[in-house]
């Protein structure tokens, strides 16, 4: 074989720091939004390939709505304390009281809606210019359009007529007072390759991302982990049985997948073998309308 | 495992959609959730089969006026690579999608219609990819179900694609006849047609070359970022952070700083903290040399094996993005790689026909869409390569100096090194 051969991961990865490094060159002040899920952990492992020795040129911000996986959130702190990095937490409930804003109710409440608030609070907070992500763009339809960089206005809003061209691998991040830019080092990343970038990596993950036994309440035939932040119909059953999560946000819209996988290798086979996509699986906010996420996207959120 | 990139072009209903979607149905790539959500959307078309077209097409704006107008990203892999789709919409009005998804593609994959056979679209969508500098070509001679899979339509295509492509610069031209609908040589041989005894579509993706159209032989490793930590244990430390786009390094290569001039030699080449014996295109590394210079983002490491010279002043051929015209004088912001600098469009040369390849001369004002002949002048010096021999550093964008978007794409195409005019900007 040519000597001179990169491996997929290689140039992913490859690509994805170059990406980083433009924001910290282009940018004011970057952050880092961290959410404790497999994406942003893997944008953390590539923000230490692209600046170590050096501190990153960033913080990690981290949105927190308060019915976060408590697996999740020790994780995060570890991984604040083990990186030596700024990590700052901004919380939803904060928010609410703040603005008066009114909790969803019923049964599909979720705070994953008002997360939009928060952020943009804090952006404003901390001026943030340029907002690192790990969406990718195989998640969902409305995502496949999605620019490396992607300018938002002062409401964080997404507007897909007024998205740039962006060619080769050159990114415009200039922007107007009161705009800021998304920014998504990882876009041409698959749920796959993040798992084998992981593996490769030898990333440590949160528990929760493998099989354990839990209390699960049934709804639309999906599995959501049972807390005190649900609300229970009276004729919905509660169950307990071997899962894990797929992707790990906030635990109200959040399913877990019955499996037996215990380690990153048994995880890979399961996806190979699986026929039932990432957010398909797992995000009961998407399910809600065709063209939820772009709905959402318009609005501020990812 | 490596990466293909290619981009899909063709007519509307040609059935560009209808391909992508039997591409990544057929190798598993369609989950049962998002078949469940097509379904739910009652789209089938006569014979009752799910419109697989329906996977590709984006957003709710374009759902509803039943178009694409965006380049669409889409993931799939078999054993043996990686793909990634960029799904260009084929409209006139849109050349402006195809270079954005031609400027990254190895290769374009284009349609046509077995009922129509080579039309103007096919000759513009041929004549873009040829000028980004796409090296290779499948041209797909689709919905042969509908003309009795026969032998003598597909030769006649093939015959007259051929007269037209002798004016194309690409290395390579494949041509597959498919019914992307049944999917006849998409992913499996067709049993329709005997006579073909080429690789079907997906065959041929997973064997072309990819690896050799990287340039390595040009060294350019623009400087993105330099790392100082200031700490105790890396108290002198000073890396610097950024991507070899084309060629390769070495520890110890001697190296020159442009636009500065300053010599030095690499003392070492690192990878999350581990360190390399080289580095070639496209590694994103971190550049240490052996003695202190000044260097900061923006500027190029290049080898001294090259005598390379910075230049303010070039030709180039620009694709125009924007609504507003573009007229000689303009100023605007031009990004090459990660450097920056003010540009005016000094003259315009001519006009490039997509559809023939002529020139037209006669041009006072340049259109969205169009694509021309232009002469550049920037304020700080430049690094450049003609584009059709270094795809990785002959490439820039244009930015409006006030709206900040991107209004041009531009490849370089000559470069003059001795300034004869001293024009002020
Ligand atoms: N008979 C036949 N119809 C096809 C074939 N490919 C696409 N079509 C049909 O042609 C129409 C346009 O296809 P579509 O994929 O939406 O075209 P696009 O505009 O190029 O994306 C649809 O009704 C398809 O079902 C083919 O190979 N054979």
């Amino acid at each position: 074989m040519n000597k001179y051969y990169l491996d997929y991961l290689d140039q992913l990865e490859a690509e994805a720091i170059h990406i980083m490094r433009e924001v910290a060159g282009q940018f004011q002040k970057p952050a880092l939004l961290f959410s404790g899920g497999k994406d942003s952990i893997t944008l953390v492992r590539l923000a230490e390939k692209a600046f170590r020795p050096g501190k990153f040129p960033f913080p990690l911000v981290h949105i927190d709505t308060g019915h976060n996986f408590p697996e999740a959130i020790e994780y995060r702190d570890r991984l604040a304390e083990r990186l030596g990095e700024k990590l700052i937490v901004r919380n939803v409930e904060d928010t609410i009281k703040k603005q008066n804003l009114s909790e969803p109710t019923g049964r599909y409440a979720s705070r994953n809606g008002l997360q939009t608030y928060t952020l943009l609070e804090t952006i404003e907070e901390f001026g943030f210019d340029a907002c690192i992500g790990g969406a990718r763009r195989d998640e969902e339809k409305a995502r496949a359009k999605e620019r490396i960089f992607s300018v938002r206005d002062e409401f964080g809003q997404w507007d897909p007529k007024r998205q740039r061209p962006e060619l080769w691998n050159i990114y415009n991040g200039h922007i107007n007072l009161g705009e800021n830019v998304r920014a998504f080092p990882i876009s041409n990343w698959t749920e796959l390759d993040v798992w084998n970038y992981i593996k490769r990596e030898q990333i440590e993950l949160p528990n929760i991302y493998f099989t354990h036994e839990r209390e699960c309440l049934v709804r639309d035939g999906k599995l959501m982990a049972w807390s005190n932040f649900i609300h229970k119909d009276p004729e919905e059953e509660l169950v307990t049985r071997k899962v894990r999560f797929r992707t790990v946000g906030d635990m109200t819209c959040t399913a877990a997948v019955e499996s037996v996988a215990y380690d990153i290798d048994s995880v890979i086979a399961e996806i190979l073998d699986s026929k039932i996509s990432e957010r398909g699986a797992t995000r009961i906010d998407d399910k809600l309308s065709e063209t939820a996420m772009e709905d959402r996207k318009k609005g501020g959120y990812f | 495992m490596d990466i293909l990139r290619f981009i899909t072009a063709g007519s509307v209903d040609d059935g560009k959609s209808t391909l992508i979607g039997r591409l990544l149905y057929d190798t598993k790539q369609i989950y049962i959730d998002q078949l469940e959500a097509i379904e739910s959307s009652g789209r089938v078309n006569e014979d009752g089969e799910v419109d697989l077209s329906l996977l590709t097409d984006g957003l709710k704006a374009e759902r509803e006026q039943g178009i694409t107008i965006d380049v669409a990203y889409k993931y799939f892999n078999t054993g043996r690579r990686k793909f990634i789709i960029a799904d260009a919409p084929g409209h006139i009005q849109y050349t402006r999608n195809m270079v954005t998804g031609a400027s990254n593609s190895n290769l374009a994959i284009i349609l046509v219609d077995a009922r129509k056979g080579v039309q103007e679209q096919t000759r513009r969508h041929s004549i873009i990819s040829s000028l980004l500098g796409i090296p290779r070509l499948v041209i797909c001679i689709n919905k042969m179900d509908l003309v009795g899979f026969d032998q003598n339509v597909y030769n006649q295509i093939v015959e007259d694609y051929k007269q037209f492509a002798q004016k194309l610069r690409v290395k390579e031209i494949t041509f597959i006849p498919v019914s992307a609908l049944k999917g006849d040589n998409i992913v499996s041989q067709s049993t329709e047609m005997d006579w073909y005894n080429g690789p079907s579509l997906l065959d041929h993706l997973e064997q072309v070359p990819v690896s050799s159209d990287f340039n390595l032989e040009n060294a350019r490793y623009p400087v993105q970022y330099v790392i100082r930590p200031h700490t105790h244990e890396h108290h002198d430390y000073r890396g610097y952070a950024g991507k070899v786009i084309s060629g390769i390094y070495r520890k110890g290569d001697e190296i020159c700083v442009l636009p500065s001039g300053a010599k030095s030699t690499i003392k070492s080449l690192e990878l999350g903290g581990e360190a390399l014996e080289e580095a070639f295109a496209p590694m994103s590394v971190v550049m240490q040399l052996e003695t202190d210079i000044d260097i900061s983002r923006g500027d190029v490491i290049v080898k001294t094996d090259e005598d390379l010279e910075v230049s303010k002043e070039f030709e180039a051929l620009v694709c125009w993005m924007n609504n507003k015209p573009l007229k000689p004088g303009a100023k605007l912001i031009l990004r090459h790689n990660s450097t920056e600098s003010r540009a005016v469009v000094r003259k315009i040369q001519y006009k490039v026909d997509i559809n023939t390849l002529d020139n037209n001369e006669d041009v006072d004002q340049v259109e969205l869409n169009d694509i021309c002949r232009v002469f550049i002048k920037t304020a700080t010096p430049l690094l450049l390569d003609r584009y059709d021999k270094n795809r990785a550093n002959g490439g820039f964008i244009l930015i409006d100096e006030t709206s900040y978007s991107t209004v041009g794409a531009g490849m370089v195409a000559s470069i003059s090194h001795e300034s004869e005019l001293n024009y002020m900007i």
